[in-house]
């Protein structure tokens, strides 16, 4: 009997039987999962879970992301039907800088606003 | 009221969610996979706290010791745990299982005891009702996905374990010194009708998951933990679950 007051390192033979019987786990698919703090408001993407279906996957996911934090709902996606562009499409994204007309600033919007709230906060 | 035999409830409840707990918790390091290892793990806290808040309830109403002590320095013969949850984890199969049955009717308790006359065990039950009722919602995902979608081998093994496991939870209703006094008083609506809603619940769940229940069940062989009477498995549980708090019980954590 080993002395160690950690239960665990006395159930060290049960974790060396456990141990190399988890082949079953690699044909889990992945999922993607969202977390949402309050109802109404938008639902994050947080992570991902491995499981063999979408309602395991949302029992998984509670425990990995809202154990310690408040939630109103979780959402799980299959990442298989995650639409998404290519990698190499990224460059799309890229935009000229000289253009900046079309930044919000060029309108001088936010002068008008200021000089109407003036206006009517008199 | 008859406060003997609300203390008696409150005492077995207590020690079924302490010594299950405990032993779920033993899953940690060796779940079947690292999420179902947090699970177990963190469901076990929330059993502990539900000990922790019933054992509180004792010592604040009827002056019993307080939570810590009265969880880690009794004798073996004052749990009055059901022989149940003493059982060792087994294979996972066994330990969901149980953790099914066992929080179907601790589901099935709550719910009805949200409606005590007896105000602290009411507040409790509305206050514990959303982690119970996530418990089940694990316990029946699990058992829908190795009995119902599982292979040959995962829905033999769960039928094999509720076989074993059925007549040992038909024990957790084994009743009270006075039962009837709690159900006049509309303290508990007593463990002959929970046995029946529990029935007609499992029943209809395993049914739905391609399940039989085992048609002889005798519950005579587990009778006795809610007087003192455990197996040879209690006593080493409780060897190492007092093990730290027994070396120095006046510590401060």
């Amino acid at each position: 009997m080993n002395e160690s007051l950690d239960p665990r390192v006395n159930r060290l033979d049960d974790l060396h039987k456990v141990a190399g019987e988890g082949e079953a786990n690699t044909h889990w698919a992945t999922y993607e999962v969202f977390h949402q703090d309050k109802r109404g408001k938008q639902v994050v993407h947080v992570g991902i879970v491995h499981a063999p279906g979408p309602e395991m996957a949302l029992v998984f996911a509670k425990e990995q992301y809202a154990r310690r934090k408040f939630t109103s709902n979780l959402w799980v996606v299959k990442s298989s039907e995650v639409y998404t562009y290519a990698h190499e499409d990224e460059d799309i994204f890229e935009t000229v800088p000289e253009k900046t007309f079309r930044e919000p600033g060029f309108y001088k919007v936010r002068d008008r606003i200021e000089a109407y709230k003036n206006k009517i906060t008199g | 009221m008859n406060k003997e035999a609300i203390k008696e409830l409150i005492y077995k409840m207590a020690d079924d969610a302490m010594i299950i707990g405990h032993r779920n918790s033993e899953w940690t390091g060796i779940g079947p996979v690292l999420e179902e290892d947090i699970a177990f793990s963190s469901m076990s806290q929330d059993k502990i706290g539900h000990a922790w808040a019933l054992y509180d309830v004792l010592h604040e109403q009827f002056g019993e010791k307080d939570a810590d002590k009265n969880a880690f320095s009794r004798s073996e013969k004052e749990y009055k745990n059901c022989q149940f949850v003493e059982m060792p984890i087994g294979e996972y199969e066994f330990s969901l299982v149980r953790h099914y049955l066992f929080d179907k009717a601790e589901w099935l308790r709550y719910e009805s005891l949200q409606h005590s006359s007896y105000l602290p065990l009411a507040q409790l039950a509305k206050k514990m009702r959303g982690e119970i009722k996530y418990h089940v919602m694990h316990a029946e995902t699990w058992m829908n996905q190795l009995a119902l979608h599982g292979n040959e081998e995962s829905k033999s093994r769960i039928q094999s374990a509720l076989n074993e496991s059925y007549p040992m939870a038909l024990a957790i209703f084994e009743e009270g010194a006075d039962e009837s006094a709690l159900i006049n008083d509309g303290v508990f609506i007593g463990e002959q009708a929970l046995l029946a809603l529990w029935k007609a619940e499992v029943s209809a769940f395993c049914a739905r998951i391609g399940l039989s229940l085992p048609e002889k069940a005798d519950a005579s062989n587990y009778l006795g933990g809610r007087k003192g009477y455990h197996t040879e498995h209690l006593a080493p549980l409780l060897a190492e679950m007092c093990e730290v708090y027994l070396l120095d019980p006046s510590a401060e954590w």
